[in-house]
């Protein structure tokens, strides 16, 4: 295959600098594999790295500083069949390290080169996340009180299934490249090399220090095989292809007569566990077998299994503007968390409305009607209460009719939790005595 | 007729795979969570993608690579994910990528209230990139809109490429109501633009009389360059003064100059009104309450809707506001789309109305407002 650089923009790095190298190394690898440019997806970081890009007759995607494994990514998923790789320096890994360990995690097919030259060169040789302490920088003495990364040991303890550390100037890089590539799964280079520009003009660094460097640290030379696992796309697909499909939103025809011919607002008030929010949507659900308009809206602690749980319905002959309770019909009163939330409420309420008041539950005074009903001593247990409740408004007529909530229950229920749930509504005793 | 019970956020999530998306990432965030869980449900056995980011900046960086790919993308968050998309966000708008960005609004600023609404985002939405260039914010009033505005919000994003954003709101999210899906009227979903063949393509370079560039995705036959630095038509960087600024003036001209065409607003004329009220949003639905009941009380007022809320649709504002004496702007939040209004109607004496409590603003107060000033 030809080379895949690009005559018309020759790389622009300083004299000596080891990206030029690499630049040089990846295109005789992109030779090798005999691919040609349109097969290839070269994303590139900030900072020097972020000229690869350039230097290439591929696709190419230059983004924002530590987000390239983020679009690379998107592309892949988008893309299995390109061959994806990309350039970041040890700026860009620290700054996008959230984004390393999740593409480690993740292993999708593609090619992390960072060219860790152990500093910002192109801000102006600022300490980065591989920076020795005894390093001089342009970040003053900042750098003497951090522990460079390790970036391969990291790569490793994230998931990465393929991980190599080595310098730039290894004679057969251009072989380790390739297999890098060719692996698939998400593989990680961490290539040191030097900055002539900012680093080695401080700190004495040559090809043999980086040896010797890299002699002192653990090996990755490829394959991590207890990281070893699927392919993430490939996986992804699979899972995916087996999922149903949604089903079209169901539509309720009417088919019964509302109660009444104006706005009814409900507010169910109890207490997590207490299966509010079923019941609310019951409700509206048999509001929509009477042709009514409704909405429902919840309210609830971001904790589960305490605290208080409230539902706001509305049902109307008229389209719903305003979705706020502003005069509601009936109070549903089942558990003092949620009454304790709604306390206020209650001076407002005016003497069309209903308090239905299961006993035991305290309800603060109103000129409500209050209408008492003993769940507890008919033995319906507590997350039955407000599905109870609505038996009770069926049967005295407010709001729905018996009908409307039979069909609402038979929309979301099926087999024992629907002949369950309607023995309940049906046997429900809707009381009446006055507190 | 038969009717259904879907939340704000479920008809988001139906109308951005009406439209064609085939790709979702998000980060799970109340209020936005279950547009997340009903893209998960949808679009995996559609053959598309949804997956679950890192954090905000990985989620919406999938959608904007997979977006250059050639796919139809969207991303959900509320405003503490907008806050992390920010940098994202001017990428999209200044390398042209299309996408669609859901925030669901939730009472601020910062953490905020989770599970309360507000309105809080409307000019953190336009000014919230660095470079300060147009983009386009929809607004949903009730659940109707949003399966219908998320359809043209992935036409506009197709056809202007760049973000647009879909500003709903917990109440409207979060709240289920009844809807006929035989009155969804979305548009016909639109791709965006391939370039003639036989001409060299330049991936920034729009045609003759053109303002948008035409399209290839990454991964085609053809070579794309994308880049996030100031580029030339040909996507390399360039340090050309005159270059930069005839890309920058595009960029914002083909926003701007569209502003009219762009404008979905809803004038209900009142006979006999004084005021005007203007109301965008969850709010708009008390705001046509206190219409209604203005009438009964024989004080009529005007109401203007806007579902359009960037580009500002100021011609569409100045015919609405033609005789009143008076304009009343009621907003969720401490007085932000006010600004607009000020700005584009020197004329008449400007009010506001507005709460930022985690409550919706009630028919009554803004009739108050309108009646007493």
């Amino acid at each position: 295959m030809d080379s895949l650089l690009n005559a018309a923009r020759p790389p622009v790095f300083c004299p000596g600098c080891s990206h030029e190298r690499i630049t040089h190394t990846l295109d005789k690898a992109f030779q090798t594999m005999g691919l040609s440019g349109e097969r290839i997806a070269m994303v590139s970081d900030i900072g020097c790295s972020g000229l690869f890009d350039t230097f290439f007759n591929t696709h190419a995607l230059h983004g924002l500083h530590g987000r390239a494994l983020t679009y690379a990514a998107g592309l892949k998923l988008a893309r299995p069949e390109l061959t994806v790789v990309v350039t970041m320096g040890d700026g860009g890994q620290g700054i996008g390290g959230a984004h390393l360990l999740a593409a480690c995690r993740r292993n999708l097919d593609m090619t992390l080169l960072v060219l860790n030259n152990f500093n910002f060169g192109m801000t102006g040789g600022q300490y980065s996340a591989t920076t020795p302490p005894d390093a001089e920088v342009g970040s003053g003495f900042l750098n003497r009180l951090e522990q460079p990364l390790d970036i391969c040991s990291v790569a490793k303890a994230a998931g990465a299934p393929y991980v190599v550390r080595c310098s730039a100037y290894r004679g057969d890089i251009a072989a380790v490249i390739r297999k890098a590539i060719e692996f698939k799964g998400f593989a990680v280079l961490d290539i040191w090399g030097i900055c002539p520009g900012r680093f080695s003009k401080r700190n004495r660094l040559t090809t043999k220090g980086i040896e010797e460097m890299l002699s002192r640290l653990p090996p990755f030379e490829g394959e991590v095989p207890e990281n070893r696992r699927r392919e993430f796309g490939e996986h992804y697909r699979e899972l995916a292809a087996a999922q149903k499909p949604v089903p079209p939103p169901q539509a309720i025809p009417a088919r019964f007569e509302p109660v009444g011919t104006g706005r009814e607002e409900v507010i169910l008030l109890g207490s997590a566990g207490q299966r509010i929010l079923t019941a609310g949507e019951i409700l509206c659900l048999a509001g929509l077998h009477a042709g009514l308009n409704v909405t429902q809206k919840n309210d609830y602690d971001i904790t589960v299994l305490r605290g208080p749980s409230i539902s706001e319905m509305i049902l109307s002959p008229q389209a719903i503007g305003y979705t706020g309770i502003t005069r509601p019909s009936v109070v549903v009163a089942l558990g003092p968390e949620g009454v304790a939330r709604r306390r206020k409420m209650f001076a407002g309420l005016d003497a069309n409305c209903t308090v239905l008041q299961a006993a035991g539950v305290e309800v603060p005074d109103s000129r409500a009607r209050l209408h008492r009903v003993d769940m507890k001593g008919q033995g319906i247990k507590g997350p039955d209460w407000a599905l109870a409740s609505l038996g009770v408004l069926a049967k005295l007529g407010r709001v729905i009719r018996p009908e409307m909530l039979d069909a609402a229950l038979a929309d979301r229920l099926r087999g024992d939790a629907l002949a369950g749930a309607l023995e309940i509504v049906r046997g429900v005793d809707p009381g009446g005595a006055a507190a | 007729m038969a009717l259904t019970l879907m939340e704000g956020n479920e008809a988001i999530a139906r109308g951005a795979v009406a439209a064609g998306c085939r790709f979702f990432a998000g980060y799970p965030i109340t209020p936005a969570t279950t547009i997340l869980n009903h893209m998960l449900a949808m679009l995996p056995p559609l053959g598309g993608t949804c997956i679950q980011g890192e954090d905000e900046i990985a989620s919406i960086g999938f959608c904007l690579g997979a977006s250059m790919a050639g796919i139809k993308v969207m991303t959900a968050t509320s405003g503490p994910g907008i806050s992390l998309y920010s940098e994202q966000i001017s990428f999209a708008i200044g390398s042209e990528i299309p996408i669609v960005i859901v925030d669901i609004q939730r009472l601020g600023p910062s953490t905020g209230s989770a599970t309360r609404g507000a309105d809080g985002d409307v000019q953190f939405l336009q000014w919230g990139n660095s470079g300060g260039l147009p983009v386009i914010v929809l607004a949903p009033a009730d659940v109707k809109d949003c399966f219908n505005l998320t359809v043209h919000a992935f036409n506009l994003a197709e056809q202007y490429r760049c973000p647009v954003f879909v500003a709903s709101n917990k109440e409207i999210a979060m709240t289920r109501e009844s809807l006929d899906l035989d009155s969804l009227k979305p548009p016909e979903p639109v791709a965006r633009a391939a370039p003639p063949p036989g001409r060299a393509f330049l991936p920034f370079q729009a045609a003759e009389g053109e303002m948008v560039p035409a399209f290839l995705p990454l991964g085609g036959r053809t070579l794309v360059r994308q880049t996030s630095s100031t580029h030339g038509p040909d996507g390399y960087i360039t340090t050309d003064p005159a270059e930069i600024a005839r890309m920058l003036s595009r960029m914002q001209s083909k926003i701007d100059d569209d502003a009219d065409r762009l404008a979905i607003v809803d004038h209900q004329p009142a006979a006999g009104a004084e005021t005007l009220i203007v109301a965008y949003g969850v709010t708009s639905r008390a705001a046509a309450a206190a219409a209604d009941e203005l009438k009964r009380r024989s004080r009529p007022a005007s109401l203007l809707v806007l579902k359009t809320l960037w580009p500002v649709p100021a011609a569409a504002i100045r015919r609405a506001a033609e005789g009143a004496q008076r304009i009343l702007v009621v907003e969720m939040n401490l007085g932000q789309y006010v600004r607009e209004i000020e700005r584009i109607l020197p004329g008449p004496a400007i009010g506001f109305c507005g709460r930022m409590d985690g409550r919706l603003i009630a028919p009554e107060t803004i009739v108050e407002a309108v009646i007493h000033g």
